[in-house]
């Protein structure tokens, strides 16, 4: 596999924490890419702040490394400018659910064709660990020192809510469905988001007793199970476990935010020139 | 002895011996070593591709074994 292709060469090692899930999700991207028929230079790739906003320094693709939470806003604004290009952003949970959690309901509504990759390891870990939206409740984080009172959003069923089309949860303990997953998102012709759990064995991991690296992906395996399994669990287990999977994907082309604004720019200029 | 593929530590500098690879090994011939990973038993790598999809630096690779 010619990951050195898609990699800066120059800017490795990367700066992630021995033991982060960050390098795996990329690792998987990569890999996924690989496999889709996209062109290379016909991509570009967003981030925000935070840990997850590192990947774009490391992808050898155009890339865009934006200020905080507004990843989903700068992608926007590329794929308006030229619906042509593959758009892909990756975003954090504090990142794209905190700061830029209005931007991604907003996308999610509007169904543009964007990829969004959100790397969750619950926690801001950059600039210390405190809680994010993604923490889960009574949780450690040197902003909730006693324990973090408030709940954390299910993601996928909030970006389902708000119509996005591709929605799909994967987790690094499992590199081959992240794949997978990563690459149906690539394919799918709407807004596609794969929520992707990831470890973070230092800011997190240190704060909640969670172990190494090795013991939380254990955790994440014990704490995850199969979305066709899921379905088929009673009511109280299913909110004792994270699905993993594509859990939603409706194919609809025709309701992609660039192909309904094509459409508009038709009929404005028909009607400019009666 | 033809296994087809084994692994090779390909960029040994960025590793950071964080242990994921050990721990996905089935055949358990990766440990960690001082300062990065360390391969004690080629012999009975079966080219699974385990640790090299889960290393989140990049720094094994799976390659085509030499031998016949």
């Amino acid at each position: 596999m010619e990951t050195e292709k898609y990699l800066r060469m120059d800017k490795l090692p990367h700066i992630w924490c021995p033991g982060c899930g960050h390098g795996t999700i990329l690792n998987s991207f990569i890999r996924a890419f690989t496999e889709s028929d996209l062109d290379q230079d016909k991509t570009v790739v967003i981030s925000g702040i935070g840990c997850s906003g590192r990947a774009t320094g490391y992808l050898n693709f155009d890339t865009l490394h934006t200020t905080h939470g507004r990843a989903i806003a700068f992608a926007t604004g590329v794929k308006m400018a030229n619906p042509n290009l593959n758009v892909i952003v990756m975003t954090g949970d504090g990142d794209g659910t905190a700061i830029g959690g209005n931007h991604l309901i907003h996308a999610a509504r509007r169904n543009i064709d964007l990829t969004v990759i959100l790397f969750n390891n619950q926690i801001y870990g950059m600039t210390g660990g405190q809680f994010s939206p993604m923490t889960p409740p009574s949780d450690m984080a040197t902003t909730a020192p006693y324990g973090n009172i408030d709940q954390n959003f299910d993601l996928a069923q909030l970006v389902e809510g708000a119509g996005g089309t591709f929605i799909a949860r994967g987790a690094t303990f499992d590199p081959r469905q992240l794949k997978r997953l990563y690459l149906a998102a690539l394919k799918h012709k709407g807004f596609s988001f794969v929520e992707s759990f990831s470890q973070c064995p230092v800011s997190y991991g240190r704060q909640n007793g969670s172990g190494d690296a090795v013991e939380m992906l254990k955790s994440q395996k014990k704490n995850t199970v199969d979305f066709k399994k899921w379905q088929q669990l009673s009511t109280e287990k299913k909110q004792l476990l994270y699905p993993l999977g594509i859990l939603k994907e409706v194919d609809s082309p025709e309701s992609e935010y660039t192909v309904r604004y094509k459409k508009i720019i038709a009929k404005a200029n028909q009607e400019g020139a009666l | 002895m033809a296994r087809g593929e084994r692994i090779e530590i390909e960029h040994p500098d960025w590793c950071k011996n964080c242990g994921i690879c050990v721990s996905v090994c089935p055949t358990d011939i990766l440990i960690k070593g001082k300062k990065i990973v360390e391969i004690f038993d080629l012999e009975k790598c079966i080219g699974c591709h385990n640790c090299e999809l889960i290393c989140p630096d990049f720094v094994l690779k799976v390659v085509a074994s030499d031998e016949d």
